[in-house]
């Protein structure tokens, strides 16, 4: 099996995530979304580290999880914050900065 | 699908990894795919959390048998444990609202979603197919099932500036998530002790003492048994307005009673403390309960 | 100023004399405009406080500055012909990259004949005014824009740089206009202060861009660099250059084609007539002329363009005049008539600037003293100006009929009083001039010598003569006349300003050329020409003669009818409209400008504002229609930037495997 098909699944997680992005509307569905495409490249890191024969793929995906854990916990904070003040976790009814 | 087509395609190019390896990742690539695939279509929230973390187990598997062990492990720690139940306590606090409605209000969305997806997905596996045709993995040195000791030598010394910063970036975001997270109840401001006496005793408030609390003589401390005033009658404020009082003997007080203090009780003294003319019932429907204001 | 006079001296030296740095008594000659302007400024800011007091104060100025400019001039009788002209440099006044002008006077003869003549004249009509205005509400207004008029046109005489006399110059004008409007509350004036406004522009238009050409030949504006190195000007420029700054001069002095503002500006207070529009700042275009006389000097076609603007505006003063029964008006184009001669003579070149400079003092003299003799008859008339009302005023005003008739002998040209020396001389200069021009030039000022001698006749018989009309109609006010002798702080004046109509010309013929020499060079005598010299004197007398004796038969031997006759001679049609200026100015000028100013006005609404207001309706438009992209819908914002990101991978795509 050639290491192709990880990138093959990875690119297809991606994918996914961004369609959930775009027709999802709980905003914490769309942070999951977001996730998931962090964790689609995630899986093409690793990959690409194991086909080079080197470390620094494994690296970029354990910092990549670091940022992602760090912009988790702020993005929930500010979804709390959100719902706290309109009573809705949507995010088409947080459309008031607009023309 | 084309993209079915060209995974089998793939799959079908000579076997340059271990049989096991590939048996696993047919195992666990269409899980993730599917689980993946659920979270986007499932509309109750908490099943796209759990479909995620499936996919994420998924992928942690990938990842140790990609010779990552300590990614996969640290996968499955972090992402399925600490994230994802984060994840679901977000979605407890917002709970009335995890379900999205099936009416999509901006008009074409989905379609154009879904055309861009397919494109996109279309667009990589096209390039990935005719770049990446025959890639083996690379007998790495640093590879191998005992990595961790390299990984760990490489994150303190090439990559130690960009590990500091990252540590910094975790600090300041639990600090923003605090601040965010915080209620701040601009509307009421807090009162002190001694601010809330000061109130009591200009008379803004009902009655200068506390409420009596309920149960007499130390017989029973449950909400539903109400104060007795000195006198022996029964404190109507300390009746709860939801739950329904029991019965409590009225001691005689004219008549000093030996028994008094074991609160056992006299059946010619007893009153219904449900009585309607006693106790003024407000409506019952009355979620919360307001002692003061 | 004499830092840089070493590296231009030799060429400054060539045709100029030298400059020397003034010392002593003209040291003190900032005073001389100082004390006038700070009077205007003291009565300007005092305001009512200063009612009871501040004409006092006006006069006083003038006369302290007439004190110094005596012993300044004493002071420099005293020198060497060669060293009298000086210069004073007060301060620098604009520095600015190559433009550099100081605030300096220069001293020289021409300059303190002028301040003589300015703070002498200016002097006593100072102390008429005191006499004149004593009854009118505004009089203290009236002396401190007297003052502003004397300080601007000193500073206008005295610089010694183009655009300090710039600064007079429009000074000048801005008094002028404020003294013609001085009636605030009279339609006419205002109108009358407008038009001498917007005329007197048209020449600061052309006296303006003169000094810009010099400027931009030379890179100086100082008077001695300028005329020093005047040689290295290509002649057209020179050309250009004269013909700008006689621009500038017809403006200012009222010469034809910008002389109609000159006699309404009658409508002002009679002293002001009599100072500034008669004897000091409508001969600022003569002193010009002969202050740039270097330039002149350099071509024939500018010279002979002024000469001719100068006969033309003679012959029109003249024949105007006639006509006219308002009296100020009749003095008003009598002046504008003189000063046809004073231009005339400076259009002669050498042999006239000096008699051209001549004529303008004499003139100063009779026709201030003619102004305040009809200012003397109108306040005893209760302000009116129709001759037609006179009559007889002889006996009722003696000491102003006196005066009057010695102003008037002089300006008729009666043997040997100043208008004889002065006017004869130059009628003498133009018939010296070779071929056509002298029989042109000297036939039309010797024909309005006679035209002078008519209506200045006219004027007397209607005025002090024959019978008294004015016992049988009321005043325009609806009172009755009652003539009489006007105060001594009017008749002083009169009779101070009598004796120079009579003196002045006999006592500066000997001296005054060579007195001017060394500004203007010497007096060129020239011989031959159409009629010789000694011929010309019997027949202007002659012809004044004669046009006095049309005068008593046309108007002292009739009786004058009260009301003006309306069936009157085509000639006379034509005079009574100015010779119709004012139709041509307004059908030439004012017209096309209204004209032009619409199609403009139309062509900035439509064409600017419509085409600026246009590409901002539809920025606007578009931007409304493009902002509802804007839908705040976070989804929709994301979508974009995923199509985005696909149709890079594309294009990246399409690159790599093209």
């Amino acid at each position: 099996m050639s290491p192709t098909n990880y990138l093959l699944l990875s690119a297809l997680l991606f994918s996914i995530g961004a369609v959930g992005v775009l027709v999802r509307r709980n905003a914490v569905v769309v942070f999951m979304c977001i996730e998931l495409m962090l964790n689609a490249v995630n899986l093409t890191l690793v990959t690409f580290s194991r086909i080079n024969g080197t470390l620094d793929g494994q690296v970029m995906a354990f910092f990549v999880m670091v940022v992602a854990a760090a912009e988790v916990v702020v993005g929930l904070a500010i979804i709390t914050s959100i719902f706290r003040t309109r009573q809705s976790s949507s995010v088409d009814d947080a459309n008031l900065l607009k023309y | 699908m084309s993209t079915v087509a060209v995974l089998a395609q793939a799959g079908g190019v000579e076997a340059l990894t271990s049989t096991g390896e590939a048996i696993a990742f047919w195992i666990f690539g269409p899980v993730a795919l599917a689980s993946a695939l659920g979270m986007v279509f499932a509309r109750h929230a908490v099943h796209c959390a759990l479909l995620l973390a499936l996919t994420m187990f998924s992928l942690a598997i990938l990842y140790v048998i990609q010779q990552a062990p300590f990614l996969g492990f640290t996968q499955i720690i972090v992402y399925t444990g600490a994230v994802m139940m984060l994840f679901l306590f977000v979605l407890m606090l917002v709970g009335k609202d995890s379900r999205d409605s099936v009416v999509e209000v901006l008009r074409g969305q989905r379609v154009a979603a879904l055309v861009l997806g397919l494109g996109m997905a279309g667009l990589l596996v096209a390039a990935l197919a005719r770049s990446l045709t025959s890639v083996q993995p690379a007998p790495g040195a640093g590879l191998g099932p005992n990595n961790l000791g390299g990984l760990g030598r490489l994150i303190f010394t090439v990559y130690l500036g960009p590990f500091e910063l990252t540590s910094a970036l975790l600090i300041t975001a639990a600090l923003g998530a605090m601040v965010l997270a915080h209620a701040q109840s601009s509307t009421h401001e807090k009162r002190t002790q001694r601010q809330t006496v000061i109130a009591r005793l200009r008379g803004e408030h009902a009655r200068i003492s506390p409420l009596p609390g309920p149960g007499v003589y130390a017989t029973a401390n449950s909400v539903a048994v109400p104060a007795l005033l000195p006198d022996g009658s029964i404190a109507p404020e300390s009746l709860s307005e939801i739950i329904e009082s029991v019965a409590v003997d009225v001691p005689d007080t004219s008549t000093p009673d030996a028994h008094s203090l074991t609160g056992r009780s006299s059946p010619d003294r007893s009153i219904d403390a449900g009585e309607p003319n006693d106790v003024s019932t407000p409506d019952g429907s009355h979620s919360g309960t307001e002692k003061e204001s | 100023m004499t830092t840089t006079l070493p590296a231009l001296s030799a060429l400054a030296q060539e045709a100029q004399p030298a400059v020397g740095e003034a010392t002593g008594t003209a040291s003190l000659a900032w005073l001389l405009f100082a004390l006038p302007a700070a009077g205007a400024l003291v009565l300007f800011l005092t305001g009512r406080r200063s009612d009871r007091w501040g004409h006092w104060l006006g006069l006083l100025t003038v006369v302290a500055s007439f004190v110094i400019g005596l012993l300044i001039f004493l002071e420099t009788v005293g020198l060497a012909p060669g060293e009298r002209t000086r210069e004073l440099a007060l301060y620098s006044w604009i520095g600015s990259g190559s433009l550099n002008v100081d605030f300096g006077l220069r001293l020289d003869p021409l300059s303190l004949t002028f301040v003589l003549l300015i703070t002498g004249v200016g002097s006593l009509i100072h102390l008429y005014s005191v006499g004149y205005m004593s009854h009118d509400p505004g009089r203290r207004r009236f002396f401190a824009q007297l003052n502003l008029f004397v300080a601007a046109m000193l500073v206008l005489v005295l610089a010694n740089n183009f655009v300090l006399l710039y600064l007079g110059w429009e000074g000048v004008g801005l008094a002028s206009y404020l003294l013609i409007g001085f009636y605030q509350d009279r339609p006419a004036a205002a109108t009358a202060a407008k038009k001498a406004f917007l005329m007197n522009r048209v020449g600061d238009v052309g006296l303006a861009l003169a000094i810009f050409l010099l400027w931009l030949e030379l890179g100086t504006t100082q008077y001695n660099e300028v005329f020093g190195r005047i040689g290295e000007v290509p002649s057209g420029t020179v050309l250009a250059v004269t013909l700008l700054l006689l621009l500038g001069a017809c403006g200012k002095s009222g010469q034809f084609p910008l002389q109609s503002w000159l006699p309404d500006a009658m409508e002002g207070p009679t002293p002001v007539s009599a100072l500034i529009h008669a004897a000091t700042m409508v001969t600022a275009g003569v002193y010009l002329i002969a202050r740039t006389n270097p330039i002149y000097d350099l071509t024939e076609t500018g010279r002979l363009v002024v000469a001719l603007i100068g006969v033309v505006t003679l012959l029109i003063g003249a024949i105007i005049g006639c006509a006219y029964d308002d009296i100020k008006k009749v003095l008003a184009y009598s002046t504008v008539s003189q000063i046809g001669y004073m231009i005339l003579a400076v259009g002669l070149g050498p042999a006239g600037y000096a008699l051209g400079i001549f004529h303008l003092l004499t003139h100063g003299f009779f026709k201030a003293g003619l102004f305040l003799g009809a200012g003397s008859v109108m306040h005893a008339m209760n302000d009116d100006v129709d001759m037609r009302r006179f009559g007889g005023l002889w006996r009722k005003m003696p000491v102003t009929f006196v005066t009057f008739g010695l102003g008037y002998l002089a300006l008729i040209g009666f043997p040997f009083l100043s208008g004889y020396f002065s006017k004869d001389a130059i009628i003498e200069a133009a018939f010296a001039q070779e071929g056509w021009q002298g029989w042109v030039f000297g036939g039309a000022a010797a024909l309005a010598a006679g035209l002078t001698a008519f209506y200045m006749t006219r004027l007397m018989f209607m005025t002090f003569f024959g019978e008294r009309r004015w016992e049988k109609v009321p005043a325009h006010n609806g009172e009755a006349y009652h003539p009489h002798e006007s105060p001594a702080t009017m008749t002083v004046p009169m009779i101070v300003l009598a004796f120079g109509s009579v003196g002045a010309g006999a006592a500066l013929y000997p001296v005054l050329p060579e007195w001017l020499a060394p500004t203007v060079g010497e007096l060129r005598e020239l011989e031959g020409g159409a009629l010789p010299h000694a011929v010309v004197p019997w027949l202007v007398v002659g012809l004044s003669a004669l046009g006095v004796l049309a005068g008593y038969l046309f108007v002292g031997r009739r009786p004058v009818p009260v009301e003006r006759p309306e069936r009157v001679s085509l000639p006379v049609r034509a005079a009574r409209a100015d010779l119709y200026a004012n139709a041509i100015n307004e059908s030439v000028v004012e017209r096309p400008g209204t004209w032009l100013t619409r199609i403009l006005v139309y062509f900035d609404n439509r064409g600017v504002d419509g085409a600026v207001n246009g590409i901002a309706a539809g920025l606007g438009g578009s931007s409304g229609r493009l902002r509802r992209l804007q839908t705040g819908f976070v989804r929709s914002y994301a979508l974009s930037m995923l199509g985005g990101s696909v149709l890079i991978v594309a294009a990246m795509l399409a690159v790599r495997f093209a």
